[in-house]
């Protein structure tokens, strides 16, 4: 069994160093998860880049979609994956592939989704991974907001938070 | 969860979701007697009605006080999150508006709160909801009550009006092999004594008027969910598994995973049918649960002399508190709450109805009423009061027969609880 649980220094480093995301599986339908979650972060300043083939040259939240991870120009530094545990594997390989090129540093599966085989590939190509979370559940845990609907943050402190990133 | 320092109770019960207000600096958690809360631009309030960030509306559904509360009591269960309302019986309501359709059908421990009982067995069967009452200390008898339509399984673990405790992992157990979630109130235990989700228990009810908030000024419940229950495992849950139409289509378990239940419990039943908790009623709770472990200690302690006391008094007949060795219940305790079986208990009288009534109106220390979990202690005979509106049979079958006195023993000086009680038995 693969060890799923991440510090919070690690997801906070990530979560706090990460500029732009591309978000494998986002929907253009509003009430989906993908699509929450894709609001949600650019809403903290994240650009976040939509890929998605069914809905490629159209804009989810005023985002270009691009079809593949190959097609979006310029450089992301994680690929958020919104898709089933088994096509997560073709996706890491192809971010593994495009790592240098693209200056990809982190692949992250959402909750739910997880993929040792592609997990253990990915960690040898030197690229984090974190399998089965949701950053924008894990921003608001780690950045004060997650509490205010009453889930258990895990933290613990006598310092004043930060409330934005 | 994560590679994280874990703290003890004792710390939980006064830093956990209290963390310093990030403006002022304010070390204690403000009360935020607000209704309303200003919307950074149209597009946030989008946002937040759809609920697709994390933020305040409207104090019907969050707050940021309650949600201190909340969060702190999610973390004294070891659960993933908790919903407030305004008392135990309305925290029951939302628990199972999420959880019920009309015509659907739980099963129910007949050991349980007065209160319970009548919620459960009249007024939610005008829901729709139906409820078979059964004899909780066999969890054979949930397996057979359990039904094609049934839900849920609802107990409390250290049962009202006292003296109780059920086998926590064996009800776990048929529940798990029916594919539904157990509901445990753990009021009378409160998660300093008993940790109800450590024994695969789903969700977990309080009063928080009782021990956790402590002081008896207070009124407040919540339900917490452990995260644990898999939503998805059978169509017998469409309220969390399928298109919500309250939402415009929004599936409330895929969307929010292992705390969909509570924002269901808080979006749509919270949202639709108000039973809010007040901002100072969850700061006074907030300030209780900050001592709740030396509380209970002190409970437990004089809980014990006193059931100690009255086993040897010649006019008690019986005795019903599972700290006592010759209690039947007395290794289930040791198991579940080996801190000790909280301090509400009940003792029979010889002489019945008349003899019961005769002590609540002789004691001058103990007061008559009808709550428990004060500092003060608490008599009261459930015959002629919580469980008045049940019939004589159902009174003996939940322990509350016309011999029987229930105590919340409080936090006095346990000789003076011990006097006072002599004398009134021996008027």
């Amino acid at each position: 069994m693969t060890d799923l649980s991440y510090s919070d220094e690690l997801i906070c480093k990530i979560l706090t160093e990460t500029q732009t995301i591309a978000m494998v599986g986002a929907s253009p339908k509003w009430e989906r998860p993908s699509n929450f979650v894709l609001k949600y972060m650019l809403g903290k300043d994240y650009k976040v880049i939509p890929v998605n083939p069914g809905q490629v040259g159209k804009e989810i939240l005023k985002q270009t979609v691009y079809g593949d991870l190959d097609s979006i120009p310029g450089k992301f530094d994680m690929v958020d994956i919104f898709r089933s545990s088994a096509a997560a594997g073709p996706i890491v390989d192809k971010a593994i592939e495009l790592k240098d090129e693209k200056g990809i540093k982190i692949i992250w599966m959402q909750l739910g989704v997880q993929n040792d085989e592609a997990a253990a590939k990915a960690k040898a190509a030197g690229l984090t991974v974190i399998m089965d979370r949701c950053p924008k559940i894990e921003y608001g845990r780690l950045f004060n907001e997650l509490g205010w609907c009453g889930v258990n943050t895990g933290v613990i402190s006598s310092k004043r938070p930060a409330t934005r990133r | 969860m994560s590679k994280e320092k874990t703290y003890g109770i004792e710390t939980q019960a006064i830093h956990a979701g209290a963390h310093p207000d990030p403006v002022t600096g304010a070390r204690n958690t403000p009360i935020y007697q607000t209704t309303s809360y200003v919307f950074e631009n149209a597009d946030h309030a989008a946002d937040l009605f759809n609920l697709q960030t994390f933020g305040f509306i409207y104090s019907r559904i969050t707050n940021p006080t309650v949600a201190t509360l909340e969060e702190r009591l999610a973390t004294l269960e070891g659960g993933r999150a908790a919903c407030c309302a305004g008392s135990g019986h309305a925290a029951q309501f939302l628990a199972f508006f999420t959880l019920l359709e009309p015509g659907d059908h739980f099963v129910a421990s007949r050991n349980l709160y007065g209160g319970s009982l009548t919620q459960f067995g009249i007024s939610f069967k005008r829901l729709g909801w139906n409820c078979t009452f059964v004899d909780p200390t066999d969890p054979n008898n949930f397996k057979e009550a359990i039904t094609p339509k049934t839900k849920a399984l609802f107990i409390e673990p250290l049962a009202n009006p006292g003296g109780i405790v059920l086998d926590l992992e064996a009800i776990s157990a048929v529940a798990k092999d029916a594919s539904i979630p157990v509901i445990a109130d753990n009021t009378m235990a409160t998660p300093y004594l008993c940790k109800p989700f450590e024994w695969g228990i789903d969700l977990v009810t309080h009063s928080t008027t009782k021990f956790l908030a402590g002081h008896g000024t207070s009124m407040g419940g919540a339900v917490i969910e452990s995260g644990k229950f898999d939503w998805n495992q059978n169509d017998k849950f469409p309220s969390m598994t399928t298109p919500d139409d309250a939402y415009h289509g929004l599936t409330f378990y895929e969307t929010f995973g292992d705390f969909g239940f509570t924002m269901k419990a808080r979006a749509v039943a919270l949202r639709d049918f108000g039973p809010a908790l007040s901002p100072t009623n969850a700061f006074n709770t907030i300030t209780g649960i900050e001592t709740l472990p030396i509380r209970m200690d002190r409970h437990v302690e004089n809980a014990q002399k006193v059931a100690e006391f009255l086993i040897n008094h010649k006019a008690v007949s019986w005795v019903s508190y599972a700290g006592l060795p010759d209690s039947p219940f007395h290794d289930l305790a040791k198991k579940y709450m080996p801190k000790g079986p909280g301090s509400v208990f009940t003792f029979g009288v010889k002489g019945g109805y008349e003899a019961g009534v005769k002590v609540v109106e002789g004691v001058n220390l103990f007061s008559h009423l009808a709550n428990i979990g004060d500092t003060r202690s608490l008599i009261i005979h459930p015959a002629s009061t919580t469980h008045r509106q049940l019939s004589e049979e159902q009174q003996i079958a939940s322990g509350a027969g016309p011999d029987v006195l229930r105590l919340s023993v409080g936090l006095e000086t346990a000789d003076d609880l011990i006097r006072d009680l002599d004398e009134a038995l021996n008027l």
